[in-house]
């Protein structure tokens, strides 16, 4: 891996900007890469437009922001009609199956994996967990980072007391992505 | 002598260049900090004012940037290392303080982290459109120092030498993030306290009544008492003598003014700090700093490959400017090229330093978001034609 580029985008209040937060942590922290995360969000503390970018990467990272993401993490439909035109043609869309259809605005070429994060979340005892489940379905298709790096994160960035609800909303998303990556390979 | 291990947060964190500046200010030794919440520096002060009371010190939210700017004087004559926290219309208002700090040599570090203007501008998108406002700002002549991070990590590093450099030479040190670099996310690495060389205060020896406030050293840089430790001492902003008392005459303006200005100039070239890839012998030469540098040497190692010999010379410390080293490249470099956040500041001292015996192109920007690499590939391309 020489360098990828990840834009996360949803609305204020579901963690977007944390999961870009764990990513980039993960990679620097614990998984010896070079991370960059930048953030954009509106003045509203919830509901408006929120998006992470990270860039990781082997080497020092100069120029921080991401213009065509190799990986794009939605869960909102406004995130996905302002982003999805944006993914580079090789790039994976990973998106929030229940709230986002995907369409032709997605370039040629991307390869599109859902997954209902939200009623696993609601299934795990908390909606809020929405984001991590979307954390460990991006480390279980994407590979990108270790999975250890990626727990570690998770354990270091979520509220005291809520540890093992979260690492369980991360296996829950990573076991998802592992199996539709393996069945995806056996389709084609 | 070493840190405070109480202001240390030794370890590896993923912390922004607003956090990582705050860190940096606590392992400095910094205990007074007086602001009022700007974007995009805000996080600085947010962070200060919940770890302040945990390492022992006093976060104050004044009313507005003018009471900060008085505050932290003030605590510093007290005998704490002080600190304000603002963005491009809170430095703006504290100008007249700045004024202040450099007549009555009060060590202090004002940090701003620059947002697009003028007036309300860009709150939360970057630029780097104040770097002649902190040199020029206030008035009066004056020197001052400034300092411009790159990143996270700098944020930290470079904060523990502004207040370093504030003690050394009891001057305003000015601390020259922008938004890129004050909201971006990167690996923090803190050392241990031990590892972290700080800078006491210039603290007299002299008993009462021997002491003059304002007698200087060698280094042309007076001793300092604080409030409460027996010294009866005069502090004014008015032209003074050695005593601190006003002297409104020409000779106490031309000694009092040719030393403040000295202390800093004599010691230019021990206080200008670069970083060098390639410069010695390069055709071309890209001066930048800040943000702007990561996304420049993007651009020269493109331009590289493109078999242009181009170097990249990155000022760390932007004031004092360093004109010596500007001035030996220009002998053998054909063009400097100047890209920065602003429509052309920092290339006028390139100019100045090269003389004409160099083309300077500058890249200018209006701010909101930073450079495109590919910008400044073209014009190092075109500069090598």
């Amino acid at each position: 891996m020489a360098k990828s580029e990840i834009r996360v985008g949803g609305l204020g209040g579901q963690g977007v900007i944390l999961l870009g937060h764990i990513i980039g942590k993960a990679a620097s922290i614990y998984d010896g890469k070079h991370a960059t995360l930048i953030q954009a969000f509106g003045p509203e503390a919830r509901g408006s437009a929120c998006s992470a970018q990270v860039t990781v990467s082997d080497e020092p990272i100069g120029y921080p922001y991401v213009k065509n993401p190799d990986y794009l993490v939605i869960m909102s439909p406004d995130a996905y009609t302002q982003f999805a035109p944006q993914l580079k043609p090789t790039g994976t869309l990973l998106y929030e199956s229940e709230l986002i259809t995907v369409d032709d605005r997605l370039p040629a070429g991307v390869r599109a994996l859902g997954i209902p994060a939200t009623r696993f979340a609601e299934e795990l005892g908390r909606r809020l967990v929405l984001n991590i489940v979307m954390v460990g379905f991006f480390a279980g298709v994407t590979g990108l980072l270790s999975r250890e790096a990626m727990e570690t994160a998770v354990r270091g960035s979520v509220p005291k007391g809520t540890e093992e609800l979260n690492l369980r909303a991360f296996r829950k998303g990573y076991e998802y992505g592992v199996e539709l990556v393996g069945a995806a390979t056996v389709a084609s | 002598m070493h840190a405070d291990p109480k202001g240390v947060l030794t370890g590896i964190h993923f912390i922004d260049g607003d956090h990582a500046a705050c860190e940096g200010a606590l392992a400095a030794g910094c205990r007074f900090v007086a602001g009022y919440p700007i974007t995009p520096s805000t996080e600085v002060v947010e962070r200060f004012a919940s770890r302040i009371p945990l390492v022992g010190g006093v976060f104050i939210q004044m009313e507005d940037e003018i009471a900060s700017s008085i505050a932290i004087l003030g605590g510093a004559w007290a005998g704490k290392k002080v600190m304000t926290v603002t963005s491009g219309p809170g430095l703006s208002l504290m100008m007249e303080h700045i004024g202040l700090a450099v007549i009555t040599e009060t060590p202090c570090v004002i940090v701003d982290v620059q947002r697009g203007g003028p007036s309300t501008g860009l709150p939360t998108l970057p630029a780097q459109a104040d770097m002649m406002q902190v040199k020029w700002g206030s008035h009066g002549d004056y020197e001052i120092i400034a300092l411009s991070p790159n990143s996270p990590q700098e944020c930290f590093d470079l904060m523990i030498k502004a207040f370093n450099l504030a003690e050394t030479y009891r001057v305003p040190v000015f601390f020259m993030m922008d938004e890129v670099v004050g909201h971006m996310t990167e690996r923090v690495a803190i050392p241990a306290p031990e590892a972290i060389d700080i800078v006491d205060r210039k603290w007299t020896t002299k008993k009462p009544g021997e002491y003059q406030v304002y007698m200087p050293g060698e280094d042309q840089v007076p001793e300092m008492v604080k409030a409460g430790d027996g010294y009866r001492i005069h502090v004014t902003g008015l032209t003074h003598d050695e005593r601190g008392y006003p002297a409104m005459n020409p000779v106490a303006q031309d000694k009092l003014v040719k030393r403040l200005i000295g202390k800093i100039r004599d010691h230019r070239e021990e206080i200008v700090d670069v970083r060098e890839d390639g410069v010695e012998g390069a055709d071309i030469v890209v001066v930048s700093f800040g943000i702007t540098s990561r996304v420049a040497q993007a651009a020269v190692e493109q331009a590289r490959t493109r078999g242009v010999k181009v170097g990249h010379l990155r000022l760390v410390i932007t004031w004092p400017f360093p004109v010596t080293r500007i001035t030996q490249l220009a002998e053998s470099a054909k063009a400097f090229v100047v890209p920065e956040l602003n429509m052309g500041q920092m290339v006028l001292e390139v100019e100045r330093a090269v003389a004409g015996r160099a083309a300077v192109i500058s890249i200018g920007h209006a701010g909101g978001t930073v450079h495109e690499p590919i910008t400044i590939l073209n014009r190092i391309m075109e500069a090598a034609q």
